[in-house]
């Protein structure tokens, strides 16, 4: 899957957990600082994208994982 | 200065109810004699012998957002709904009370099952690591305590009492409490249910304690009637703000009526069964009176729990009249609303408080043939046409389940 094609996923799941609007949802942004995404929140959003991308995201790494460029990066170096 | 002489009064009124999505379009609906109940129309109900239910007539998804309520347990969702609206009504936002000084109380009778038994089935299907992280919250008792506390930025103190279809009574005494003993200046109480899924519905059956007049759905809830066979299980929210007289003149708050007095007793009798002759509500409705300062020949009107199961509406008779006697008007508008457990007490204390800001009684609907109770018969049941009539002071009363018994008076603004 492209990078683009990641995004786009990442972006519909941010919307549909959090109400981020997809235009928002841009690399450099911080999921708590600037998406207003909360710790629970973040823990659905790692369940979705584990779905949608088949990736196993531990809570070590999830913890790492603090812009949407974070979550991107991960994806594309893990995915199946 | 004794704790009940300090002046509390009705300042906001929200619900989302069976019968409309706000306070105004519920009372209309009940004056006109509206049922809220149907037939439940899914496949999983065809082996239960109880099929009806008085479901929201606004679903909550037309007042709160998506993403908001996708974290919210269907109960929390309509008791901030209802929340919302007291506080508007209130005009809370304004009021320019210190956050410290705001408190909440709002009762539940089930609490979050829908999310339990939801999550119960992403476990069972999906296993532990699908269970969303948002399960404890949605399905704590005091979850919408909390959900209502946050949405109004409450920091006073947020509780939830929990007794049953006494709930939502339990936590506007509370409330009166709070104010009488200065732990805060204003409060917005209440109850709150949503717990329409086949577990519940099947263990009430299990009681036979629901009514199985499943081909008349409308005249299915009928308190004090003689063919009457159980409740009707009912959702929706309630909510009242409460504040001290003189702090509500002071920023021009209007009055919708007084707060005067409140009990509760046990029975310690039976964990479910109510005692025959209603003595602990009796006992709960001459303690309210007592706290308030009032005789019984002071109370026009009793907004009544009365159910429609067989035993309870004939416990409450016997209550009603050995404690207030014999003159006092008589309303069952679960006749209408149905049975919304923790939520009912509270809704009908905003029943009992329209009703004595429009001096109107509502009628009771489908009472078409008394019961031969004799404390049935003895007693001024307004039935046909709600009443117009001259009353001052009014009683709202509210049994659960473990002999929970509350009474509230309420009297004019």
């Amino acid at each position: 899957m492209s990078r683009e094609d990641i995004q786009t996923g990442l972006a519909e799941i941010l919307e549909e957990v959090a109400g981020v609007t997809p235009a928002d949802a841009t690399p450099e942004k911080s999921f708590t600082d600037d998406l207003d995404v909360d710790s629970l929140s973040m823990v659905e959003i790692a369940t979705a994208v584990e779905d949608k991308f088949g990736v196993a995201i531990p809570d070590d790494e999830l913890a790492n994982i603090k812009t949407v460029g974070d979550a991107l990066n991960f994806i594309e170096k893990n995915q199946g | 200065m004794s704790t009940s002489a300090v002046d509390v009064v009705v300042t906001g009124l929200g619900a989302t109810t069976p019968l409309g999505g706000d306070v105004d379009s519920t009372w209309d609906a009940l004056l006109a004699g509206r049922s809220g109940v149907s037939r439940i129309t899914e496949d999983w109900i065809k082996e239960y012998p109880a099929q009806l239910v008085a479901r929201l007539a606004s679903d909550p998804s037309e007042q709160i957002d998506r993403v908001r309520a996708r974290r919210l347990d269907r109960s929390q969702q309509v008791a901030v709904i209802a929340a919302e609206q007291a506080w508007r009504d209130a005009g809370g936002a304004d009021s320019g009370v210190d956050p410290l000084r705001v408190a909440v109380v709002i009762g539940t009778g089930i609490g979050g099952a829908l999310t339990l038994l939801g999550q119960d089935d992403v476990l069972e299907e999906k296993g532990p690591k699908r269970v969303s992280p948002f399960t404890i919250p949605m399905l704590m008792p005091n979850g919408p305590a909390a959900a209502v506390g946050l949405a109004i930025g409450a920091k006073g103190g947020v509780h939830a009492p929990v007794s049953a279809c006494a709930s939502g009574a339990e936590a506007i005494r509370w409330g009166l409490d709070l104010l009488r003993f200065d732990r805060a200046d204003i409060v917005l109480v209440g109850g709150t249910e949503a717990c329409v899924h086949p577990l519940p519905m099947a263990g009430f059956a299990a009681m036979r304690a629901m009514s199985t007049r499943n081909d008349e759905p409308e005249r299915a809830s009928r308190p004090f009637d003689k063919a009457r066979d159980g409740f009707v299980l009912g959702e929706g929210a309630a909510c009242i703000v409460l504040e001290r007289a003189d702090a509500a003149k002071a920023r021009g708050a209007r009055v919708h009526a007084r707060l005067v007095g409140a009990a509760g007793t046990a029975d310690g009798y039976d964990l479910v069964a109510p005692h025959p002759e209603g003595e602990g509500a009796a006992r709960a409705i001459t303690a309210a009176l007592r706290d308030a300062g009032l005789t019984p020949a002071d109370i026009g009107h009793v907004n009544a729990h009365a159910t429609s199961t067989p035993v309870g509406d004939t416990a409450e008779a016997a209550a009603i009249r050995s404690s207030l006697g014999e003159n006092v008007m008589v309303s069952a508008t679960k006749s209408q609303t149905g049975h919304l457990l923790g939520a009912a007490g509270a809704l009908e204390s905003i029943f009992t408080i329209l009703a004595l800001r429009e001096q109107i009684v509502p009628a009771t609907a489908n009472l078409d043939d008394p019961d031969d109770d004799e404390n049935v018969q003895a007693l001024d049941i307004v039935r046909g046409e709600p009443r117009k009539a001259t009353f001052t002071a009014a009683v709202n009363d509210s049994f659960g389940f473990g002999g929970h018994n509350i009474a509230l008076v309420f009297t004019t603004a």
